[in-house]
């Protein structure tokens, strides 16, 4: 080899990066002293700067999850319907008909507040690159949005953005967004939120995985050129935010959907061959971690000429281009012999292709630039060495159960309902929804809020007399609830979860998890994780929904304050003829039940919920508990109603209670209802804490359901032994009464509901 | 009936289009690279919805620059009927195979939604004839870049000639947003001087079962092979 003078000569920031490293090298890259010495010792030798910055992206905590592991292990991820759990680009399991469902929900937080649309948008890119690459076609995308308290200047300007970048990407990319959740708290003021999820629908027998197989075997390279762009992405986004993180604005990748859109289908069009061996995205921590993890899952090893690595700029380092983070990238190795076939199929659709080195037996990655040896690390310590810390913790849950006599109120149950509908939280999300494609591909049943979970059709499942089977996917958490108590908080997540997508009529399957917390440095954030993970893994496996994939985003702190946790729940379920799903929306002369309330049931859980922060602007009670056997019972039995074709709607009471819920079932076609009251609340007055508890309260596993078979409904619920009561009969009225004690208009609430968002985003108002 | 569906990189409404026109025609119909000069003769080509080369530039520039552009144009010439819809439209317009611009939504955001169109009363074509003057059709739209502007001449002529083929149209008094893109005299689309091409921003190919937001696309689009078939 040439000396390394030879090298200053061509490329002097090639030659710095060939360098030996120092401690302050890996400080700033954001590893700690120990694990540099660590490093050095399993190595046993000092990393030059490409060496240690390889290792500081597998080291941090997105791509190591060293907080986070020993509790994520503790996560039911079997069942007889899961292919593939967590470890790979996604989840799948398995639908019937020789098909799979395979998908991952994943966090873009620090980017977004950076900058939302960039941000945003390859968060939508990232996660359907995770989809296509096992294989599948993706056919929707959901996200799970936090933002900051919407009075707070910043927050109209991240809502947009964030908004304009997740349509940006899914529109053109042509895959449909079909639903979410969108919610506003200060706590998130500067630290914004953005969950991206994506489903796709493979072959069973035609998933593709990422371990690399045989040596001697080309590792190729495709998709878009490589860019000076996020390097070092990973490693911003497993630290704390200050007041100068703006600056990071360079290590936020830019997104191209169309060459998203140019990746995907060549992809899948080669995956229709033979040629593809194995396959990984460049996605967090780019060239390092897919071919560092595909090299050692395959336990083999890989060695790259990075010379021949297609970049966008001219001299880029061995450390820029294993560390960038540029979007629409692939890493696949192919059979031996099919790379001109392959390189046709890219052609074709103008993308790069290049044969950029070759996996080995060594066991090592070893990586060559202008013809001397950038880096040659062993590959075992980058993976299995990667720390796992078991960092204190303290569960902290609020115990205090408040009675609704707690909470005295000159408010009218008509004044509280118009303020929980001028809440962003609970008004109706149009505004945002209308900017996302929903009906792109041609399968959409119901997206953005028609029914609790949206609904597509699985594309060519259709026989004679029906449109075939449908994939259900909601997401879901109730942060407030989290913070409270994390056991209870994670268990209800995967309740609603689970009543979201039964509520749409189809049987939940399985989970997809986005962790997102504070920094695991204090112990009760560690807490609020380990009890989430605790309460997400009691639930989940009482209701057979094992998690497959996930992600977990932590740090999310600015200047030392934490975000609300939340833990994310993305789950999937099927139905298997979609003309019987269930939307939220009752029809006229439909009687409405609740079904897991009781007749006896006279006074509502106020701890905790959106009633007790607008009669006291505070959470500071225990939230509902949770009873995971009554909430099965309330799944199955609507499940087997429905099967029978006994009903209308469905809608789960959550945020804002029965009362809120009901209304969201009259707004569409403007119906009545005169409520029936338990006996004990008849004679209250409109301010009475009782009936307003009742009105309000957020008990848990209770649905509401629409039926124009009350008799028959009744019947069953009776021989099941399942608690219900019946709240009456909708009318074309357009007026719900409580007896005599008050008359809600339902337009001036269904308005209400409508305008809340486009004025708080300063649309002028129209009609 | 014999027809083709275009694709350019980007395009991503073609296997929607594909799925509708089979369902109607029983027949699938031929998918047509955009580097393609020569195509065989048909009685109907489709350009569908997407973001042809990223919309990068301005919507539709780059795709009306494609070679299969010139076997279009050769196709309109021997009588052969075209439907552009959403990015179709927008590609017929910078192929300047239809008059006029489709500029930004005037809320600048990105719409889909369901509107109702309206049948104009306009010249011989093989998209409307089969359907009434003053016909509502429920058919959802999705794009940045809808709003349909033509000078006040060229307005003046398309009305003389009867080339406005459909606009949004209020289903009552009170509607103020029926219009989603604040398009020139609720436009939604426009016809060739010989009737054969038609552009509009509205997705018929998404509205063809009950299921999902109701059949009037598949009416529209039954009756368009209808009238081709003769």
């Amino acid at each position: 080899m040439e000396p390394q003078s030879e090298l200053l000569k061509i490329n002097k920031n090639e030659y710095l990066a060939q360098q030996k490293s120092k401690l302050e090298d890996a400080l700033e890259m954001g590893l700690t002293k120990n694990e540099y010495n660590l490093i050095c010792e399993k190595i046993d030798k000092i990393p030059n700067i490409t060496e240690l910055g390889i290792f500081s992206a597998m080291f941090s905590e997105h791509c190591s999850y060293k907080s986070s592991k020993k509790w994520l292990k503790t996560l039911p991820t079997e069942a007889s319907h899961v292919i593939q759990g967590p470890g790979e680009n996604a989840g799948v399991i398995d639908i019937g008909e020789n098909l799979a469902a395979v998908f991952k929900i994943e966090s873009h937080n620090h980017p977004s507040f950076i900058e939302p649309y960039q941000g945003s948008a390859t968060g939508v890119g990232g996660i359907l690159r995770d989809v296509f690459t096992m294989g599948a076609r993706p056919i929707a995308l959901m996200n799970a949005l936090r933002f900051g308290s919407p009075d707070q200047p910043l927050t109209k300007h991240l809502v947009s953005g964030v908004v304009k970048g997740i349509g940006g990407y899914g529109n053109c990319i042509g895959i449909p967004t079909v639903g979410g959740e969108t919610n506003f708290d200060k706590s998130y003021d500067g630290n914004i939120l953005v969950n991206a999820m994506a489903v796709g629908l493979a072959k069973k027998d035609r998933i593709f995985y990422s371990a690399a197989t045989g040596a001697g075997n080309p590792v190729i390279y495709v998709g878009a050129k490589t860019g000076r762009d996020g390097i070092h992405g990973a490693t911003m986004a497993s630290a704390e935010f200050t007041e100068n993180s703006t600056e990071k604005r360079p290590t936020v990748q830019v997104g191209d959907p169309f060459t998203g859109k140019l990746l995907l289908e060549a992809c899948l069009e080669l995956m229709n061959t033979d040629a593809v061996l194995s396959i990984q995205d460049m996605g967090a921590a780019g060239l390092t971690s897919s071919s560092v993890e595909m090299a050692s899952k395959g336990s083999l090893g890989m060695s790259l000429n990075l010379d021949l690595v297609p970049t966008r700029e001219d001299k880029m380092t061995s450390y820029e281009i294993m560390l960038s983070e540029s979007q629409e990238r692939m890493l696949m190795i192919l059979k031996p012999g099919s790379e001109e076939k392959a390189k046709s199929i890219f052609d074709k659709w103008d993308l790069d292709f290049a044969n950029i080195g070759e996996v080995t037996n060594t066991g090592r990655l070893i990586l060559t630039k202008h013809g001397f040896e950038a880096c040659n690390l062993p590959l075992e310590p980058l993976v299995e060495d990667a720390p796992e810390y078991n960092k204190p913790f303290e569960i902290k849950a609020i115990k205090k159960v408040l009675k609704p006599s707690d909470l005295k109120t000159n408010l009218t149950i008509i004044d509280i309902l118009k303020i929980i509908f001028k809440n962003p939280n609970i008004a109706s999300k149009k505004w945002i929804w209308e900017q996302y494609d929903s009906s792109v591909m041609g399968d959409t049943i119901f997206a953005n809020g028609d029914s609790d979970a949206s609904l597509v059709k699985v594309h060519g499942t259709e026989k004679k007399g029906s449109f075939g089977k449908g994939l259900a996917i909601t997401t879901d958490c109730t942060p407030r609830y989290v913070k409270s108590d994390p056991i209870i908080g994670g268990m209800q997540a995967v309740c609603e979860a689970a009543r979201n997508i039964a509520s749409s009529g189809a049987k939940p399957l399985a989970i997809t998890n986005n962790l997102n917390f504070g920094n695991p440095d204090k112990k009760n954030v560690m807490g609020e994780i380990v009890g989430s993970i605790k309460g997400i893994s009691e639930a989940a496996s009482y209701l057979s929904t094992p998690i497959v994939s996930g992600n977990v985003s932590l740090y999310n702190e600015t200047n030392g304050k934490s975000i609300l946790p939340t833990p994310v729940i993305g789950m999937v379920g099927a139905i298997d003829e979609v003309e019987n799903s269930l939307k939220i929306s009752a029809e006229p002369d439909n009687v409405l039940i609740a079904l897991g309330q009781s007749e006896n049931f006279k006074a509502g859980w106020v701890g905790c919920s959106i009633y007790q922060e607008i009669i006291n602007k505070k959470y500071d009670g225990a939230p509902p508990p949770i009873n995971l056997e009554n909430e099965k019972k309330v799944i199955e039995i609507l499940l087997k109603l429905n099967e029978q074709k006994l009903l209308t709607a469905a809608h789960d009471i959550s945020d804002g209670g029965l009362l809120t819920t009901v209304c969201e079932m009259l707004f569409k076609y403007n119906l009545g209802l005169d409520i029936n009251l338990p006996s004990n609340l008849i004679n209250c007055d409109s301010y009475d804490p009782l009936l307003q508890s009742w009105c309000f309260g957020e008990d848990q596993a209770r649905i509401i359901i629409a039926t124009k078979h009350i008799k028959k409904v009744q019947l069953i619920l009776k021989e099941n032994n399942i608690d219900f009561f019946v709240l009456g009969q909708t009318n074309s009225s357009s007026n719900l009464n409580l007896k005599d004690i008050t008359t809600i208009f339902i337009k001036d609430i269904k308005n209400l509901n409508e305008k809340t968002i486009p004025s708080m985003m300063g649309e002028q108002q129209q009609g | 009936m014999r027809s083709g569906v275009v694709i350019f990189p980007g395009s991503n409404c073609d296997r929607d289009m594909i799925v509708a026109i089979r369902k109607i025609t029983g027949k699938t119909p031929i998918k047509i690279w955009h580097k393609e000069y020569d195509i065989p003769n048909l009685d109907l080509i489709v350009i569908p919805g997407g973001f042809t080369f990223g919309d990068y530039l301005r919507c539709g520039a780059l795709a009306a620059r494609s070679p299969v552009i010139t076997s279009i144009k050769n196709h309109i010439s021997r009588g052969g009927a075209v439907l552009g819809v959403c990015n179709g439209f927008q590609i017929l317009i910078e192929a300047k195979i239809l008059p006029g611009s489709l500029i930004r939504n005037k809320k600048l955001l990105f719409t889909c939604r369901e509107t109702t169109l309206e049948v104009q009363s306009c010249i011989e074509n093989p998209f409307l004839s089969g359907l009434k003057i003053g016909e509502c059709l429920k058919i959802p739209v999705a794009h940045n870049e809808g709003n349909y502007f033509a000078p006040e001449d060229l307005l003046k002529q398309l009305k003389e000639e009867g080339r406005i083929a459909l606009k949004y149209i209020k289903q009552n008094d009170n509607e103020k947003n029926y219009n989603p893109n604040g398009s020139t005299e609720d436009i939604a689309g426009i016809l060739s001087n010989n009737g054969k091409v038609l552009g509009m921003m509205p997705h018929p190919e998404r509205a063809i079962n009950n299921l999902q937001g109701g059949t009037d696309g598949l009416k529209f689009l039954t009756n368009c092979v209808e009238q081709i078939i003769g």
